[in-house]
């Protein structure tokens, strides 16, 4: 039983863990460039933003709940789950690549210019290396919350660190809850301090 | 372009010359002697510049002849650095010519264009993320300079502006001074030798003290390397030491364009201004008269 209980751990944590990295590999890939892009354009910032917010503000349980029934997305299993995630990532990622690209002192980006830098130079040589540590932060940011959001992936079927939680509080077994409650809580610990090492190394000397 | 050098350069350069003529990858200036319509290395004709249909620069026609410094002073507000964006192409005017080593600025790829013009602002825009030596090898960088020219470039110019290579090379801009800052700045836009160099009140946020050390290496800089500039200030003192001719903009217009002798005797009350600013501080006298002006 015991050899079982750590088997079905280390296989759910994985499970986790990868639904995880899947989300946050997707919304890095969507809001990362979209960052860059809308860092150029004010009027466009805004609209994507308040989207962005606003899958922030609906409740995580309810937003699984949502996106079960809708075609191609949905259904029940990891997709949906991941879809989810991949919503709430956004924000966090998209948020701190625009701040991190405006942030770019407005000195630097001229002399960038007047030097004769091509805009893509200034983008990969001075605005992404300037950003970086604030990218990282919404990437940690998000990595942290996405550990413990996709706890709820199992009420859909997603599989994962929650399937412990949801059959614990079924059979009102708190061993059974901290069988998943603590490996989700290590596991978004180490994510932590792993980017906020990056961070630090990425920050100017 | 620079050939000999009178009186003797302040800095003897052990090693080849600040001016990297000899390196046979540019065009040569000495060629424009031979032109039979000589044109100035930077031509500004008819320039205008408006935003929201307010004029910010008005019909600014101005010369910059190989090897001198002219000298855009106003007051703020007046357009000085909107007049040095236009020639590099960081604003587009909305009227006017302006035309640089013979070609128009339309005819020019932009990019290539500010390549052959220094650049230096006010807080010296250095990049914090990059040491010392990479923000100097910017521009040779672009270029493509092999890696052991751009190094030996980059010694060079340090020494040049007056900061030990060894000590400096490796520094992050966050642990410098603001006069190194500036040092810095002025060694990065004359790493590629440039033909022009445009100066935005390079020296404006400096102690006095660090300020004159400053303009005294502009000047040395100026004797052994034989630049051309376009220098803003609203400092009238540092206008007298610094200009070959000074051009007055008021408003967005050209007051008047003179020689620092011709200006001291101005009549326009705009230039009466500044002159009173100059008389109330002490004389700026031996400023201007150690300096001698390079030959037109
Ligand atoms: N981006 C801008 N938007 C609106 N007005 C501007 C902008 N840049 C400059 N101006 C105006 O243009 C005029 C000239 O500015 P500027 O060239 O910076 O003057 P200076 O460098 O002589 O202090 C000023 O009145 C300033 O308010
Ligand atoms: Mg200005």
């Amino acid at each position: 039983m015991n050899s079982d209980l750590a088997s079905e751990m280390l296989s759910l944590s994985l499970e986790h863990l990868a639904m995880v990295a899947i989300a946050i590999a997707i919304a890095g890939a969507i809001a990362l460039p979209a960052g860059v892009l809308l860092s150029r354009r004010p009027g466009p910032r805004r609209w994507a933003v308040g989207f962005a917010n606003i899958a922030q503000t609906i409740p995580s349980l309810a937003l699984f709940g949502f996106l079960v029934p809708l075609p191609l997305i949905g259904g029940i299993g990891k997709r949906t789950a991941i879809v989810a995630l991949c919503l709430y990532a956004l924000l966090p990622i998209l948020r701190n690549t625009l701040l991190g690209i405006t942030g770019v002192d407005a000195s630097v980006r001229e002399s960038a210019v007047a030097m004769g830098m091509t805009a893509r130079q200034i983008l990969w040589q001075v605005e992404l290396p300037l950003a970086a540590p604030s990218i990282v932060a919404g990437l940690r940011l998000a990595t942290v919350a996405t550990i413990g959001t996709a706890t709820i992936a199992a009420a859909i079927g997603g599989g994962g660190l929650g399937v412990f939680i949801f059959r614990g509080i079924s059979m009102v077994d708190a061993p059974t809850v901290l069988a998943g409650a603590l490996p989700a809580a290590a596991m978004a610990l180490l994510a932590d301090g792993g980017l906020e090492w990056i961070e630090r190394k990425l920050s100017p000397a | 372009m620079c050939e000999v050098v009178f009186p003797p350069c302040p800095f003897s350069l052990t090693h080849g010359s600040l001016t990297e003529q000899a390196k046979g990858d540019r065009p040569s200036h000495s060629a424009s002697i031979g032109r039979t319509v000589p044109h100035a290395l930077l031509e500004i004709r008819n320039l205008s510049y408006s935003l929201g249909g307010r004029a910010i620069l008005r019909d600014i026609s101005l010369d910059v002849r190989e090897g001198e410094t002219v000298v855009l002073l106003g007051r703020s507000g007046s357009g000085k650095t909107t007049l040095l964006k236009t020639v590099n192409e960081l604003i587009a005017a909305t009227s006017g010519t302006i035309r640089f080593e013979g070609r128009l600025a339309a005819e020019w790829d932009p990019i290539h264009l500010r390549r052959r013009m220094g650049y230096v602002i006010q807080d010296g825009g250095l990049f914090p993320h990059w040491t010392v030596e990479a923000n100097v090898a910017l521009v040779p960088r672009l270029a493509a300079w092999p890696p052991q020219r751009i190094a030996h470039r980059v010694e060079e110019l340090l020494t040049a502006v007056g900061l030990a290579p060894a000590e400096f090379r490796g520094r992050y801009p966050r642990r410098l001074s603001g006069g190194e800052k500036q040092r810095v700045g002025i060694a990065r836009a004359l790493a590629a030798d440039p033909p022009l160099l445009l100066f935005d009140e390079p020296f404006a946020a400096l102690d006095p003290i660090t300020r004159l050390d400053l303009q005294r290496l502009f000047l040395e800089l100026r004797r052994s390397v034989r630049k051309t500039a376009l220098f803003v200030t609203h400092d009238i003192r540092e206008a007298m030491m610094l200009a070959s001719r000074i051009a007055l903009l008021k408003d967005g217009a050209l007051d008047l364009l003179a020689e620092p002798r011709e200006f001291r005797a101005a009549d326009t009350p705009e230039a009466r201004a500044f002159l009173a600013g100059l008389e109330q501080n002490g004389s700026a006298e031996n400023w201007s008269q150690d300096e001698q002006r390079p030959r037109l």
